[in-house]
C-alpha cells in the first residue's frame, strides 16, 4: 500500500530498530510499514474509536489517549524519535506538545499542512471565506483542525521553543507549486515536513 | 431455558474434574497434598497445540464460562457472549479452556473440600493463596492437557491479575496476554469494600470463625450483604439511575398511609445477595478477596512494574471501561504505561461504556470488535510461526 508521501519522506530520519512513539497515529500505516521496513519498536497514540480499530486491523501497537490532555506518563528521552504527522493544527496548545515530544524524544519529526500556501492565501483572499482545501477537506464549523499555522509561523516556534531544525523537506504535489516550492517555501508548499532536536 | 440452542452457542457443554496428584508447594510455605480443579473447554486443540486460550475468571466467576449444561438449563455460562463459534473468542479457531480457580466452591479444591489429613472440610484452615498459586495450578493443567504454550491468557477483573502473573511467572508460555479491566494492584478505597465484605460475613452469627459447614448452617445474611456492597461497586451511578432510578416495588408515598416503602433498587440488591449466598462460599469469599487484596504485580521487582514487565514475553491487549470506578482506566493506564516502558508490545483501548465495572462481562460493539480483531490477528501471528 502507498504510504501518503509526508510519511514516506520522514522514515529516511527513522533508524532501523529504534523506539518510535507516533502521535496521532491514525490507521498505524506509518507504524506498519517502519516495522516492515526498519524492524523498529512503536507505538501509536490515537484518540478515535474507528481509527484505533485500524491500527489493530493491522497488528500495530496502537494506545487509546488524548494527548490535549498530556503526555507526561512518557519518561524523559524514553524514545529515540517521537513522530506526529498532520496532527498539529489539531491541538489545543501545539506549543506544549512539541515541548513534550522533545522530553520525551531524543528526536521528534513534525508534518503539517502549509497555511501559508498560495491555495489557502487566494481562497481567503478572492472568496473571502475560510479554505476548504482537498487534503482539509472541513467547514470551519466542524473541522477538527483549531491551530492552523505556516511554515513561517512553525519556525517562529521553534526559535521560540530554542529547538534546532536538523532538517526540512517541503511538498507540493501539484504542478507549477512543484517546481517552485523550494524557491518559496511558504508561498508554494502544501506540506511541511521538519526533522528536529533540543 | 432455550427453546433451542443457540447456533453461535458451543451448546451442551459438560465440565470434568481432573485430578493431580503431585504436592503443589504454595507461596505461603506450605503445601497441597495434590489438588482437584474442575474444567470446561471449548472447541478444538489443534495437533501442534499452538490454538489454546485460558480464561481466568474473576472472584464470584466460576469453570462455567460458555454453554449449556443441559437443555434445561435457564442460562449460559457467564462470558457467553464472548466465547463461541464466530463469537470474539472464536471456538473454531481457538481450544478455550476455563478451570474454576484452586480454593473455589465450585469444584476445584477449596475450603469446601476435604482436607485429607483430618477428614473434615478444610473450613478456614484451608491455606491462603496468593495469585501465584493459581498460575501453577493453571501450569499443570496446561502440561495435563499437552498445552506448551497459550496462544493467549485471557481474564477480566481479578482473572486480569492472574493473566499478568501468568506472563511474568512462564514468560516462554504465553504468546498473548490480554488484561480487561484490572489493575496492577488495588488501591485502598478497593481493600476498603472488601473489608466491609468480609466483615459482613464475620459477624454473621451463622459463620462460626468459618467452622459453619460442620454445624451445618450457612452465614446467608453474611455472604449476601457482602455481595451488595461488591454489587454496587460493580455499577456506575449512572446505570442504577436507568436502571433503578427511585422506583418504588412496593408501598407508596401517599399521605394518610404508613405503608413500608420499598425501592427497586433495594429489592435487586437484596435479590442478588441472596441468590449468591446459596450458590458461594463464605471462606472462598474471604480467601479469594484476601488474594484481591494481597496481589501487587511488582511487589518482588523492587516495586518497579517496569523491571516486572521486562520479563514478560508476549504481546499484550489492555482494555478499560469508562464508567468503572472499581478498576478504573486509569489503573489500566498504569499497566500500559509500564509496559510501554518496558519495551512491550501493547494496545490499549478504553471503551465508552455506562455499565461499571460489570461492562467487562457485557454485551457492548467495540469491546467485542478490539477482542475480536486483536485475537484473530494474534491467530494470524501463530499461524506464520510467532507472534
Amino acid at each position: 500500500m502507498k504510504l501518503r508521501i509526508d510519511l514516506e519522506i520522514l522514515k529516511q530520519w527513522i533508524r532501523p530498530e529504534s523506539r518510535v512513539l507516533d502521535l496521532g497515529c491514525g490507521d498505524g500505516a506509518l507504524l506498519a510499514s517502519l516495522t516492515a521496513s526498519h524492524r523498529i519498536e512503536g507505538y501509536g497514540i490515537e484518540i478515535d474509536p474507528a481509527q484505533i480499530q485500524r491500527c489493530l486491523e493491522r497488528g500495530v501497537n496502537v494506545i487509546e489517549a488524548d494527548i490535549d490532555k498530556g503526555l507526561g506518563r512518557f519518561a524523559t528521552d524514553s524514545f529515540d524519535t517521537v513522530v506526529m504527522t498532520y496532527s498539529l493544527q489539531t491541538l489545543k496548545r501545539p506549543d506544549r506538545t512539541i515541548a513534550e515530544m522533545l522530553r520525551i524524544g531524543k528526536e521528534c519529526i513534525v508534518t503539517f499542512p502549509n497555511f501559508g500556501n498560495l491555495r489557502a492565501r487566494a481562497y481567503l483572499l478572492f472568496r473571502g471565506r475560510m479554505p476548504v482545501t482537498r487534503q482539509l477537506a472541513y467547514q470551519w464549523y466542524e473541522t477538527p483542525n483549531i491551530h492552523f499555522c505556516t511554515i513561517a509561523d512553525f519556525e517562529d516556534l521553534c526559535r521560540r521553543l530554542r529547538v534546532r531544525v536538523l532538517d526540512r523537506v517541503v511538498v507540493a504535489e501539484r504542478p507549477p507549486e512543484r517546481y517552485l516550492k523550494n524557491l518559496w517555501p511558504n508561498l508554494f508548499a502544501e506540506t511541511a515536513i521538519y526533522h528536529l532536536s533540543k | 431455558m432455550p427453546k433451542c440452542i443457540p447456533k453461535d452457542s458451543v451448546g451442551i457443554v459438560a465440565p470434568q474434574l481432573l485430578r493431580f496428584e503431585e504436592p503443589l508447594p504454595l507461596a505461603c510455605g506450605r503445601v497441597l497434598p495434590g489438588f482437584e480443579l474442575m474444567v470446561e473447554t471449548y472447541g478444538r486443540l489443534n495437533e501442534d497445540a499452538s490454538n489454546a486460550v485460558l480464561i481466568c475468571h474473576a472472584l464470584s466467576g466460576n469453570h462455567h464460562a460458555a454453554g449449556y449444561h443441559s437443555e434445561e438449563d435457564r442460562k449460559p455460562g457467564w462470558w457467553d457472549h464472548f466465547i463461541g463459534p464466530g463469537k470474539p473468542i472464536d471456538t473454531e479457531r481457538f481450544f478455550v479452556v476455563c478451570p474454576n480457580n484452586l480454593g473455589g466452591c465450585h469444584g476445584s479444591t477449596g475450603p469446601r473440600s476435604i482436607n485429607p489429613e483430618t477428614g473434615q472440610p478444610w473450613g478456614p484452615d484451608f491455606p491462603p493463596l496468593r495469585v501465584r498459586d493459581w498460575v501453577h495450578s493453571q501450569a499443570r493443567l496446561a502440561d495435563r492437557l499437552g498445552i506448551r504454550r497459550w496462544a493467549a491468557v485471557i481474564g477480566g477483573s481479578l482473572g486480569g491479575m492472574n493473566a499478568m502473573r501468568w506472563a511474568l511467572e512462564y514468560p516462554e508460555r504465553v504468546a498473548h496476554c490480554v488484561v480487561i479491566a484490572s489493575a496492577m494492584k488495588l488501591s485502598a478505597q478497593n481493600i476498603a469494600f472488601n473489608e466491609l465484605a468480609r466483615t459482613a460475613i464475620r459477624m454473621d452469627p451463622d459463620f462460626r470463625d468459618g467452622h459453619y459447614l460442620k454445624y451445618g448452617v450457612t452465614p446467608r445474611r453474611g455472604l449476601g450483604l457482602a455481595r451488595m456492597i461488591g454489587h454496587v461497586t460493580y455499577l456506575s451511578d449512572r446505570l442504577m439511575g436507568e436502571k433503578f432510578g427511585r422506583e418504588l416495588r412496593s408501598g407508596t408515598f401517599a399521605r394518610g398511609t404508613d405503608e413500608p416503602v420499598e425501592f427497586q433498587v433495594e429489592s435487586y440488591l437484596r435479590y442478588q445477595g441472596n441468590a449468591f449466598a446459596e450458590s458461594f462460599d463464605a471462606n472462598t469469599y474471604l480467601l479469594i478477596t484476601k488474594m484481591l487484596d494481597y496481589f501487587d504485580l511488582a511487589r518482588e521487582y523492587d516495586h518497579d512494574p517496569v523491571a516486572a514487565f521486562r520479563h514478560a514475553r508476549c504481546r499484550f491487549l489492555v482494555i478499560s471501561f469508562s464508567s468503572d470506578w472499581r478498576f478504573s482506566p486509569q489503573r489500566s493506564e498504569e499497566i500500559v504505561d509500564a509496559l510501554v516502558a518496558a519495551n512491550r508490545d501493547v494496545t490499549y483501548a478504553c471503551i465508552e461504556s455506562d455499565l461499571g465495572h460489570d461492562a467487562f462481562l457485557l454485551p457492548n460493539a467495540r469491546y467485542e470488535r478490539v477482542l475480536r480483531t486483536y485475537l484473530a490477528d494474534a491467530a494470524r501471528r501463530l499461524a506464520e510461526g510467532g507472534p
